[in-house]
């Protein structure tokens, strides 16, 4: 008789332990109990979000593929494989092996499918950096993406990094990759073909990381707990080598399917291959290359021991496959085969340890989790713009969210990685959107990660639809058509009404804002449990997004080119500091309501950017986010040091208070600068698409001046813009 | 069995950043005495025999060829039975 | 002519300088496996940057043992030009065939940006086509650049014009203000008294193409292509 403080520190719940019962119908074994625990667990099984997923669009414009551990798009007979995932409780615990291990995870989901990763983009959030703790954590995680990035030689070429209190007691590391393959040599993550043996590669498993996606991922931070022990050590020497061999093996057209061991290792592998192959298995665990002594059948099933992949290979062909991969210095051992039973079955020397049907493991229970609004929200969203004292000293307050951490440069994080190997990087970090070429093509891929998580936690639907829309945004402005979406959905306790109801309302903002787009929601991670006794997280749905441009020559940068050119606003400024940074910045108040998005207005604006990009009038191209109109422009002026241009904006046209004109994030406006004789053509074009359109100054000078009417707001020097603006986040790090 | 500890360290001459960043890091925790901190490597060996004169010849072997680059480290071991 | 890039395991960027010479440049290329020891054939041989066995230890203290590395030994002495780039650079000084060590940053972080390196010396195969004293934007990404040897190794390098790249400013001021690792004597690039085996920190694989950010790169492969043909005719 199971006592059920044992399934209870597995996580599982006195139903889930009946319902084990009912499909055993018998009692579980060790091994069986630990791999229904992890299969069940939030983490792998998705039990309370799995209804709501269902909502997300899985397809749009350009044609979709969806896999069992990621999705891509179809391009000219390329697949563009990509996905995020959360890493968030490992690297509260261990940061550098945290974030590490994260980026290796989600390489292995992309290069299992067969495409060769081509680059990572993370999206951090962490408490202020003014507590010891973040600034550790902060220093860890860039630390561990650098570590195991640079050496597995897959650049790092864009992100976002925020910090908010929100975060302390639980930060945030979400890993997106993209990689690519021609859609022929694609393979899926499936087992199937009697008698075909299953084999194990990569390195050998210890006991890295055992229960840590049942007991780390699917429950909150208790005070004082001692986690460290379950964290797993990241190497990226070896994931180098087993992309090579990976790639390789699956060239031979032996591979019928391959899945890598990440949370849950062989448990995970072995019952979602079988099930997505409507097959069985039968494996033998002494098989299994290990580096520690004496483990038993639950450690070897339960092991997060990184850098291992699954390979169902065509029968005969094992030998071929495994000089491949020992080629490369890697284990290669056949530990089993398919049946066609519909069961998987674990030996431990011959004798049965488990035995349970792949679909009863890979279908974990749904849940209907019950949801209300949060009481403080009503009032919170209350913000009287009167109540809102007027700064005295508008330059001062333009340096200071310059120098703000969330808005600050981060080149201090990125030179920190490689983000040029591999010879794809056309534009640099620092701008909108990284972008990358397609070689052999004329095309390039664009991506993103954005989310303001300040907005989501004000107004969950329009803060979830806003990630949508500004993800896109970035990506117009780098020239590229927005094409897909992968989400990292981050969230407090599940079990809370509250926190539940959050999940809910992103969700259908970002279905909402897929839908207007056209763009489906090719892949995605749910992390909940991210809470602390500080508290829940704001609601975090992180958006990665990419973005064909059908002439990679054509990509675009934020920062303005040259003297004389016209500054022109896509879009127009609306009286509104909800939810801002200016708002947080100088005035500590969380308070307000997201700023209001009209989607029909945001894609007029973006067919309008992407046209006029396309044609080759636009030198120039950057959206307003956090920190408003001011904060875009300083950085159009600043964000390329070797080639810094004041701007003089004396045309702006409105009757706003000036800090909601400067800093207020109205949604939905870009800014572009172009010569001269482009402004009549790119006027045209806002027309066609019936975009408001307006010349608000010219570049010039090495000052950035803002006037509203005849008042001058802002007199800033390149210097003065570009000392907070470059130099305040090595200031905070390395004092 | 034998078991080496070998201990590589840079040499006098030559900067050693890490460990001025651990002295400094100390420093601020309150440990204001530390006249230097130098940072190296110690690895561990293991050898399948009893011979400790073979053992110190082999060892030695492995620090000059790989272990230690003789431009910039110095090294020193120690061996014991096991 | 031919071309050869090596491979270890973990090896980054054999495919971008494949890539620049097949693509680029347009020269016949193959790819050495660090296993092989057959180098038949070829002129130019590539040790390619990133972090061969993970840069355990040190960084290309393991990838020097490989036996393609004694071939690479008897290549260079029958006058067969090696050009190592980063790693590269790292295991040719492990290996002994150029002098010096290199160190970790002075900073202790992985640096990746465009840095400007002033060419001192244009006599070389590998710098033919460049000017005297002439500036290239060529990228960095490494953790170990800062370059050292002792007093009489320095005078030596000096002496024999072995100084091929210096880390510079956008104007060719050499100081420590523009030293990004800490190297001595802000030293990017040298090559072997002989003159037939160069070693340099920065990527100039990286920059042989305009839409990457420079093409200032592109001309060491050209000039050690112009080299061979010379040497032919």
């Amino acid at each position: 008789m199971i006592k059920p403080d044992v399934y209870h520190s597995l996580g599982l719940s006195d139903k889930e332990y009946q319902d084990i019962l009912k499909i055993l119908r018998r009692q579980p074994s060790n091994t069986e109990l630990a791999m229904f625990s992890v299969e069940w667990s939030e983490h792998c099984g998705y039990p309370r979000s799995r209804r709501w997923l269902k909502l997300l669009p899985k397809t749009g414009k350009y044609k979709t593929l969806i896999g069992e551990d990621s999705g891509g798009i179809i391009i000219d007979g390329l697949a563009i494989i990509f996905k995020m995932e959360s890493h968030n409780h490992p690297s509260q615990v261990e940061p550098k092996q945290g974030a590490a291990t994260g980026v290796g995870g989600i390489i292995r989901d992309i290069f299992t499918a067969g495409a060769r990763p081509i680059a990572l983009l993370d999206s951090l959030r962490f408490g202020p950096l003014s507590q010891a703790y973040n600034k550790y954590l902060f220093t860890g995680v860039v630390d561990g993406i650098q570590f195991y990035g640079n050496c597995v030689g897959v650049p790092t070429v864009g992100g976002e990094i925020y910090f908010d209190q929100s975060y302390a007691g639980n930060c945030l590391v979400n890993a997106m990759c993209i990689g690519v393959a021609r859609k022929d040599k694609l393979v899926r993550a499936r087992a199937f073909g009697k008698g075909n043996p299953i084999m194990y590669v990569g390195s050998s498993t210890g006991r890295d990381g055992i229960g840590g996606c049942s007991i780390l991922a699917s429950h909150e931070f208790k005070a004082g707990e001692e986690k460290r022990p379950t964290v797993q050590i990241g190497d990226p020497f070896t994931e180098k080598c087993l992309i090579e061999a990976t790639l390789e093996a699956i060239n031979t057209g032996y591979v019928v399917g391959i899945k890598d061991m990440g949370a849950a290792g062989l448990t995970c592998c072995t019952s979602e291959m079988a099930s997505a192959g409507n097959s069985g298995m039968d494996i033998e665990l002494q098989a299994v290359p290990r580096r520690e002594e004496n483990m038993e059948p639950w450690e070897l099933m339960m092991s997060e021991s990184q850098e291992r992949m699954l390979i169902c290979v065509k029968k005969g062909k094992e030998e071929q496959i495994k000089k491949i991969f020992l080629k490369w210095g890697l284990n290669a051992s056949v530990i089993g085969k398919v049946t066609d039973s519909g069961l998987v079955t674990i030996r431990d020397n011959g004798k049965i340890v488990a035995q349970i049907k792949a679909h009863a493991l890979t279908k974990a229970p749904v849940y209907d989790m019950p949801y209300k609004k949060p009481g403080y929200l009503r009032k919170l969203n209350k913000l009287a713009l009167n109540k809102i004292p007027k700064p005295k000293d508008y330059n001062k307050v333009l340096l200071k969210l310059l120098a703000a951490p969330s808005i600050t440069n981060k080149a201090w994080v990125y030179e920190q990685y490689d983000h040029m190997v591999q010879t794809n990087t056309m534009l640099l970090p620092g701008s909108d959107a990284a972008v990358l070429r397609l070689k052999g093509t004329k095309k390039g891929v664009a991506a993103t990660a954005d989310c303001n998580s300040r907005y989501c936690f004000l107004n969950p639907y329009r803060g979830a639809q806003i990630a949508v829309a500004e993800a896109a945004r970035n990506l117009v402005c780098s020239g590229a058509h927005p094409a897909a979406v992968t989400d990292c959905l981050n969230f407090g306790n599940p079990e809370k009404p509250e926190s539940f109801w959050q999940f809910k309302n992103c969700l259908e903002g970002i279905a909402d804002a897929c839908k207007s787009f056209n763009i489906a929601v090719v892949s995605g991670n749910v992390s909940f449990y991210n809470e602390s006794p500080q508290g829940a997280i704001n609601p975090t749905p992180t958006i990665g997004m990419i973005g064909i441009l059908n002439d990679v020559n054509n990509a675009c940068s934020q920062n303005f080119k040259q003297e004389g050119d016209a500054i022109i606003l896509l879009g127009y400024c609306k009286e509104e500091l909800g939810a801002s940074d200016y708002l947080k910045e100088i005035h500590n108040l969380t308070k307000g309501n997201a700023p209001q998005l009209d989607l029909k207005l945001e894609q007029a604006v973006h067919k309008t950017a992407l046209e006029a990009i396309e044609r080759g009038l636009v030198n120039s191209a950057h959206d307003c986010s956090e920190g408003g109109l001011a904060v875009a422009l300083a950085e159009c002026c600043v964000s390329n040091k070797e080639k810094m241009i004041g701007a003089n904006i004396n045309r702006l046209n409105y009757d706003l208070r000036a800090d909601a004109l400067l800093f207020g994030e109205s949604q939905s406006r870009i800014i572009l600068s172009c010569s001269n004789d482009s402004v009549e053509k790119i006027r045209k074009i806002a027309k066609k698409f019936k975009t408001p359109f307006s010349v608000i100054g010219k570049t010039c000078g090495r000052v950035l001046r803002i006037l509203k009417a005849e008042e001058e707001l802002i007199y800033l020097s390149l210097e003065d813009l570009y000392e907070e603006y470059n130099g305040s986040l090595k200031k905070k790090i390395e004092g | 069995m034998l078991r080496a500890q070998i201990y590589i360290t840079l040499k006098r001459t030559v900067a050693d950043p890490q460990g001025l960043t651990l002295k400094h890091a100390l420093e601020s925790l309150g440990y204001k005495d530390l006249a230097d901190v130098r940072m190296g490597k110690l690895v561990v060996i293991k050898l399948n025999f009893q011979d400790k004169k073979r053992a110190q010849q082999q060892i030695d072997q492995m620090c000059k060829k790989l272990l230690a680059n003789p431009i910039i480290e110095d090294y020193h071991f120690t061996i014991e039975e096991q | 002519m031919k071309f050869g890039v090596v491979v270890f395991p973990g090896s980054n960027c054999d495919q971008d300088c494949f890539y620049v010479i097949k693509d680029v440049l347009k020269k016949p290329v193959r790819y050495i496996w660090h296993q092989d020891i057959d180098l038949d054939g070829l002129d130019c041989v590539i040790l390619p940057g990133g972090f061969s066995y993970g840069d355990y230890l040190r960084t290309g203290a393991i990838a020097r043992f490989s036996p393609l590395m004694k071939s690479i030994a008897g290549f260079t002495r029958k006058g067969g030009s090696v050009i190592g780039i980063c790693n590269g650079f790292q295991i040719l000084l492990e290996a002994g065939l150029l002098p010096g060590v290199m160190l970790r940053n002075r900073g202790l972080h992985f640096i990746c940006r465009y840095v400007y390196i002033k060419t001192e010396n244009n006599d070389t195969r590998f710098t033919g086509f460049y000017n005297a004293g002439q500036i290239l934007k060529i990228p960095i990404a490494h953790n170990e650049g800062n370059y050292y040897i002792d007093a009489s190794g320095l005078k030596e390098l000096r002496d024999n014009n072995q100084i091929v790249f210096r880390y510079c400013s956008d104007s060719g001021e050499v100081s420590e203000r523009f030293n990004p690792n800490g190297a001595l004597d802000n030293i990017a690039g040298i090559i072997n008294k002989k003159g037939n085996i160069l070693g340099m920190m920065p990527h100039p694989e990286r920059s042989s193409e305009k839409g990457l950010g420079s093409e200032d790169g592109y001309f060491i492969f050209k000039s050690v292509v112009n080299f061979l043909e010379k040497k032919r005719a």
